[in-house]
């Protein structure tokens, strides 16, 4: 175990640390938000070039070959400049999935293209009811010759607007909650029967509701094993989670340092604000959060890819509790430290708080995954009273 | 970086499972699991095995009795030790005078307590906190006045732990009335057998003896046992506060707590069924479980950056002392709240390490004190506020 970044590690962060500190300070990045997409195509393309878009893959699928480690850096860094580009539906979600789930030939013809940002991709999983219970999935999938025919209506599918491709989650059998009987399938976005609704989230961001209506698809455009893609869902899920996680820290960062910042400059009563013990306890204990929620971003790095799904589930459930929490303590203090211009469109600290807020609702929000890891039985094994 | 743990700190791991559980005393295991008071002879027995094991002090420099070992071994040994039940090597020596001789002491003050440090020969408490200096440390009074080969100090400390347990002290002293504050004080090592030292015991909320009054009546401590030089010891006092944190998050004993409070939260009956198996209690333990988590990682990046750096001011020191003393406290919360009315009668036999118990299970008989305890942690090693206090100055520079 080692915490150092490798020499390859840090050359990635400096990278992309450069990259966002020339072209996403707060004024530029409106810019990209009035975009036809609602974010830059045109650094979609230098993220490509810098091969940022295929960290996660392997070489021999065109990518970095990088690890949850780089992915933590990357989004860490993401978080920070409030990035607006389909990163984490495109190449966390989409193509996680194509890598967990996908067959080598799928991998060999998709990835290659996702890391050259020549395809774009979605994960339309989430449906109106199905709130954050990964196995409850109405849309069904029925056999038709050797393929298959989709049914059914996606929600808040994240950047379903722009992707080319979808990876559609669907039930081949079996009551709408059940485990048993799901299945994934690579879809093509402009697909006949495929309608998009596509509409703006809280955070600037882009997502769309998406309705299948007798959806063709080939057997060779089967993800996995059909009726047996839960274990994969809930992979790709830990693996957005601990994406999510990393992201959020960055956020946190960033709205503490906004805040100290602020605090250090505000003046009243004839002082800086910065001078009264109320706020600066409170400052120190957004850090403390930022700290212990860097400290879950790792363990969520150190435990993506733990073999013992258990205790993997058990990691990513403790992460995103924490990351939900600090998320909040640290959001919520950022706007009440700043006062009224906290509250302001024009200020950059209230996007960041907006961002934090999604973030914990995503995958699975804090109550959500304390319920699941206190039914696990928690981190630490009941010793004996003997 | 690479966060798993290797194939050789795996074996380690197993080979430090392995040392505890057989090394250790059945009757000190027992006493630690249910919250009992140690005997002095418990921990003076316990580091004397580690110390033949060469594990006394791990983190000294090998020539000095240190193992080498890197960050990652260091919390493998801690998270087995305390896994085991074992309680840990004495702090006092281990991570507060020991590395201030070995920075700043001389050779023959190296040669003469190093090893009897490391080996528990020499007890040692710190006499630094006085009546009139609590949280405002600096303004401490005591004096040391030079004459001849000689400090004659006057003066009184309070809050000393395991002053009535300690052969020596290690303690700050005013050398110099006129220089500012922290500039007059000198880090001195006195025998608690010295004619004119007086220890009251004061008796905390538990009914437990663990702080004492220390009183210096014209006692005379030889000029070679000053560490350092004079009116410089607040810089070797600072040096230690980062040690002091470092073992204050004190994960794995949490995490020892963690377990032995879902133990007997299974065999506590609530409503007809175990208070374990209720979701209120299971979602608020897991809880703790995560921030203790998080926790646990901090401590590992610090510890990994003071290996390499030395003791540094990183600001996540400070993060450790205020998150792993409210951890502990709502441990302690929690043990009280699984007692319920079983934590009611007063087992003071029991809380001092008899096997006698008056009406309460072993299990719950030690909650109540070690709540009302506990309470000292947030106020010790500069309180919560000190410690906000000093981030907010020192680190985001408000």
């Amino acid at each position: 175990m080692d915490f150092d970044l490798s020499e390859e590690q840090r050359m990635l962060k400096e990278s992309v640390d450069r990259l966002l500190e020339d072209r996403y300070s707060f004024e530029q990045r409106k810019t990209y938000t009035r975009a036809a997409d609602g974010w830059s195509r045109e650094l979609w393309k230098q993220y490509a070039d810098l091969g940022l878009l295929g960290v996660p893959f392997s070489q021999d699928h065109g990518g970095f070959g990088g690890g949850p480690v780089e992915t933590m850096i990357l989004m860490e860094a993401f978080g920070k400049a409030l990035v607006l580009e389909p990163y984490f539906a495109t190449v966390i979600l989409f193509g996680g999935a194509v890598k967990i789930a996908g067959s080598e030939a799928q991998k060999a013809d998709l990835l290659p293209k996702v890391a050259e940002g020549k395809l774009l991709g979605a994960f339309a999983h989430s449906e109106r009811d199905s709130r954050y219970d990964l196995a409850d999935v109405k849309t069904t999938a029925k056999k038709d010759g050797t393929g298959w025919v989709l049914d059914g209506e996606k929600t808040v599918v994240i950047h379903g607007d722009c992707a080319d491709k979808l990876v559609v989650s669907a039930r081949v059998s079996g009551g709408q909650r059940d485990k048993d009987g799901l299945a994934l399938f690579l879809v093509d976005a402009k697909a006949p029967g495929v309608t998009r609704k596509g509409y703006p989230t809280q955070d600037s961001l882009r997502a769309a509701d998406i309705t299948l209506k007798g959806v063709k698809v080939a057997a060779s455009d089967v993800l996995g094993e059909p009726g047996k893609a839960y274990a994969a869902i809930e992979k790709i899920a830990q693996s957005a989670i601990q994406a999510l996680s990393a992201e959020a820290v960055g956020g946190m960062q960033e709205m503490l340092d906004i805040t100290v910042e602020y605090l250090k400059t505000r003046q009243q009563f004839g002082v800086p604000i910065g001078s009264f013990q109320a706020l600066q306890h409170r400052a120190v204990d957004m850090l403390v959060a930022t700290e212990q929620a860097r400290s879950m971003a790792m363990f969520a790095a150190m435990m993506v890819d733990e073999k013992d799904a258990e205790e993997r589930a058990k990691a990513i459930s403790a992460c995103k509790v924490h990351i939900g929490k600090s998320g909040r303590y640290v959001g919520q203090q950022s706007i009440q430290l700043h006062g009224g211009i906290g509250m302001t469109l024009e200020y950059k600290v209230g996007h960041y708080f907006i961002r934090s807020t999604m973030i914990e609702i995503l995958f699975g929000d804090t109550d959500h995954h304390l319920a699941a890891l206190a039914r696990a039985g928690g981190l630490i094994p009941a010793g004996t009273t003997a | 970086m690479e966060l798993q743990f290797t194939a050789e700190e795996n074996a380690f791991r197993n080979e430090a499972r392995d040392f505890f559980r057989s090394a250790l005393p059945d009757a000190i295991r027992n006493r630690v699991q249910r919250g009992q008071h140690l005997a002095k002879e418990d921990i003076v027995a316990w580091q004397r095995i580690l110390n033949k094991k060469g594990w006394a002090t791990p983190m000294w420099p090998v020539e000095l009795g240190g193992t080498g070992w890197d960050a990652v071994r260091y919390f493998i040994y801690k998270e087995e030790m305390t896994r085991a039940n074992a309680p840990e090597p004495l702090g006092m020596n281990v991570h507060m005078v020991g590395p201030v001789i070995i920075n700043f002491g001389t050779d023959e003050q190296k040669q003469f307590f190093l090893p009897k440090v490391q080996n528990l020969d020499i007890w040692f408490c710190q006499g630094f906190s006085e009546p009139g200096s609590g949280s405002d440390l600096a303004s401490l009074k005591t004096s040391a006045v030079r004459d001849g080969d000689h400090y004659v100090i006057n003066g009184q400390k309070i809050w000393t732990s395991g002053a009535h347990r300690a052969d020596w002290m290690f303690g700050l002293f005013r050398t110099d009335p006129n220089a500012k504050k922290q500039r007059g004080i000198s880090y001195i090592l006195l025998d608690m057998k010295s004619a004119g030292v007086t220890v009251r015991p004061i008796i905390t909320m538990d009914h437990g003896h663990t702080v004492n009054e220390v009183f210096f009546d014209n006692v005379r401590v030889p000029v070679k046992n000053l560490i350092g030089e004079e009116n410089k010891g607040w810089s070797y006092a600072k040096f230690l506060l980062g040690n002091e944190r470092v073992g204050i998050a004190r994960v794995g004993f949490s995490a020892g707590r963690i377990a032995y409070a879902k133990a007997i939260a299974a065999r506590t009956v609530v409503d007809g069924r175990p208070l374990a198996e209720h979701p209120r209690f299971r979602e608020k333990m897991a809880l703790i479980e995560v921030e203790l988590k998080a926790l646990e990682i901090t401590n590992m990046m610090v510890v990994a950056g003071m290996k390499k750096s030395g003791p540094t001011q990183d600001p996540r020191t400070s993060v450790l002392k205020l998150k792993g003393t409210e951890i502990q406290q709502a441990l302690c919360e929690i043990l009280l709240e699984i007692a319920g009315p079983a934590a009611l009668a007063h087992e003071h036999a029991f809380l001092e390490g008899s096997d006698e118990l008056i009406t309460a299970p072993e299990w719950n008989a030690t909650a109540a004190p070690n709540y009302f305890r506990v309470r000292a942690a947030t106020i010790y090693g500069g309180t919560s506020e000190v410690q906000r206090n000093v981030v907010a100055k020192g680190v985001l520079g408000l």
